[in-house]
């Protein structure tokens, strides 16, 4: 019974942890630039299949299989990059438009990147084979946890703990809490909001296919997982408060948790019980729980 | 004038298309017409009230699940008692959602919409023995002015009766929005896309006229969506997706929303050009992905805002 639900439990925590690194993407990014970022979960689907390529030509090179996690990181984070791009190239010219716009441009993102993904990987599904439990399982209470999933999780929170100290303890996270709280005063303070744009949404991009990497030994990788993660990332950040980090946290652990084990009691209401809990934090507290106070 | 002109013009071309036209290219102007009544009931909430829904595919989904249901299940196959039970499925539906959603605006508008879509896309999926799951459900061919055409193939039956039937239900469903935007309702509307706090302040009740045009745009998507359901030959669940939502919102920006046929247009453009792009290649996300990147960023007009572009749009605001 225990053994049980500690399994269930930690299939939760390793897919909020995921959860957190995408939502994490999203939040910053409508924290400084104010953009609701429907692509985040096509740079997730991107870092995945980047993770797979990675990891293929790392093994295939003779790399040892136990170094897995290496490649997939870094390609993960380098693919990433790809976010410089679309701030520059097509972002930056709606900043001052309506958000609808905004939100369609993203939603453009989203149609273009699902093509361009089955253009260069195809449409089968594709996948690390069977790495995911090169490091083993670990036996807790009695469940067996592969090791895999607790690295996953200690980096993510690692990363939440990273993104907390930078938007504490650094200049530059100052600086990007200003910028979100009162663009025109830190732009007249000499913020330079060009660069502050980029790197913001570098990041937030990052994190997005981070995600996606990390996930990847897990399962496989498919060009419909970015539209499918997106509307949970999207209960995450509903749940947890719009452009709160903390809120992120909270919402894929509430998000994760729950949908594993509306999965193992009930599974016809897995995704329809976070929806319903979405739409009673939006009419309940439509800033989510830790999102700032009603204007 | 020169505007009632090319609606005779247009009108006249689409009432003899199945004639001249090839059997293919008149089949793809069912969806057109289907999407076409959808698109002007959202255009009164997107266009009109300045409320931008993502989640409108879930009334078409009803409209269309409402159809199958009926022609498969309960043996109703009259289209006309099918299409005012799929506005009044739509309209049940809607009443509730409506309600919660017409207190939020902007952003927090569209996410609860898109929230309740994507309830009603998992009820579908997950409820296999209600809804058929994720292959859907058969929808029979319906019967139009009492009789069943049985003596024509799939083919005949939906360039001939089914195309001139779905072409009266648009040229009404237009009509019927042309009266509704001139009306002093219509204007209600566009007050409280301007300026809100106004039109609070000059007695009209901003919610509940919001609610009202929520009410109708799901009224005329629950009726585009039974309109879709024939040529299409089944439902499933990624009617209701919230992907499905966004291509409506792009379409309307497509033909452009600050115009009264700017969502039929869009429609138009829309099918014709998807039809075309995969034809040509696989990838017709992409091309539409780039497509709509351009448009929001060069044209947020549309087509409408371009051709009209010497006369400044009835009411347009970007």
């Amino acid at each position: 019974m225990t053994a049980n639900l500690v399994s269930i439990l930690m299939g939760g925590v390793f897919h909020a942890a995921i959860l957190f690194l995408v939502a994490a993407g999203l939040q910053v990014v409508f924290g400084v630039q104010k953009i609701f970022n429907l692509a985040c979960g096509s740079f997730y689907a991107l870092g995945a299949y980047t993770g797979v390529t990675a990891v293929g030509y790392f093994t295939g090179h003779g790399g040892p299989p136990a170094l897995f996690i290496v490649p997939l990181a870094l390609g993960g984070l380098a693919v990433g990059l790809v976010g410089i791009v679309v701030e520059r190239g097509l972002l930056r010219f709606v900043y001052d438009r309506d958000e609808t716009f905004q939100l369609l441009l993203t939603f453009a993102l989203v149609l273009m990147l699902e093509d361009l993904i089955r253009m260069t990987w195809g449409t089968a599904p594709v996948s690390t084979g069977g790495l995911y439990l090169s490091y083993g399982q670990a036996r807790i209470l009695g469940a067996t946890v592969p090791v895999y999933n607790l690295i996953v999780i200690g980096a993510s929170l690692g990363i939440a703990a990273g993104i907390g100290w930078l938007l504490t303890r650094t200049a530059f996270g100052r600086i990007m809490r200003a910028s979100a709280d009162n663009r025109e005063m830190a732009e007249a303070l000499g913020v330079d909001m060009r660069r502050m744009y980029v790197r913001v949404f570098t990041l937030g991009t990052m994190l997005g296919t981070l995600g996606g990497a990390l996930v990847i030994p897990a399962t496989a990788a498919m060009s419909e997982m970015g539209v499918e993660l997106i509307v949970e990332a999207f209960a995450v950040v509903v749940i947890g408060g719009l452009g709160s980090m903390r809120g992120a946290l909270v919402g894929a652990l509430v998000v994760g948790i729950l949908r594993a084990v509306a999965i193992s009691v009930y599974p016809e209401v897995e995704m329809l019980l976070i929806y319903l809990i979405v739409i009673a934090v939006l009419l309940w507290r439509p800033r989510g729980l830790f999102g700032a106070a009603a204007a | 004038m020169r505007r009632a002109g090319v609606l005779v013009l247009v009108a006249l071309a689409i009432a003899t298309l199945p004639a001249l036209a090839p059997t293919y290219q008149v089949t793809l102007m069912l969806p057109f017409m289907a999407y076409g009544v959808v698109l002007l009931g959202m255009n009164l909430l997107f266009g009109y009230t300045g409320l931008v829904s993502f989640g409108h595919a879930l009334f078409v989904g009803v409209g269309a699940y409402t159809a199958a249901v009926l022609t498969t299940h309960l043996h109703v196959r009259h289209l006309e008692v099918i299409l005012p039970t799929a506005a009044l499925a739509a309209a049940i539906v809607a009443a509730p959602v409506g309600a919660l959603c017409v207190r939020y605006v902007k952003i927090y508008f569209g996410m609860l919409t898109l929230a309740f879509g994507m309830v009603f896309y998992t009820f579908l999926l997950k409820f296999y023995r209600l809804t058929g799951g994720d292959e859907g459900m058969r929808m029979l061919r319906p019967y139009l002015l009492g009789s069943g055409w049985e003596g024509l193939s799939k083919t005949a039956y939906l360039v001939g009766p089914y195309y001139y039937f779905s072409l009266a239900v648009l040229v009404l469903a237009t009509l019927l929005m042309w009266r509704i935007v001139g009306s002093p309702f219509g204007l209600c509307l566009k007050t409280i896309r301007d300026n809100p706090v106004k039109a609070e302040s000059l007695g009209v009740s901003v919610p509940r006229y919001r609610w009202y045009a929520f009410m109708i745009s799901a009224v005329y998507a629950g009726v585009g969506g039974a309109l879709l359901a024939t040529p299409t030959g089944n439902v499933d669940p990624t009617l209701a997706y919230w992907t499905h939502s966004g291509n409506l919102v792009f379409m309307i920006l497509l033909g452009g929303f600050g115009h009264f046929w700017g969502p039929v247009l869009g429609a138009f453009a829309f099918i014709y050009l998807q039809d075309l792009v995969m034809s040509l290649v696989p990838y017709w996300r992409l091309v539409f992905g780039a497509l709509l990147a351009l448009i929001v960023i060069a044209a947020p007009g549309g087509l409408m805002g371009l051709l009209a572009r010497r006369r400044p749009a009835e009411g347009a605001r970007a």
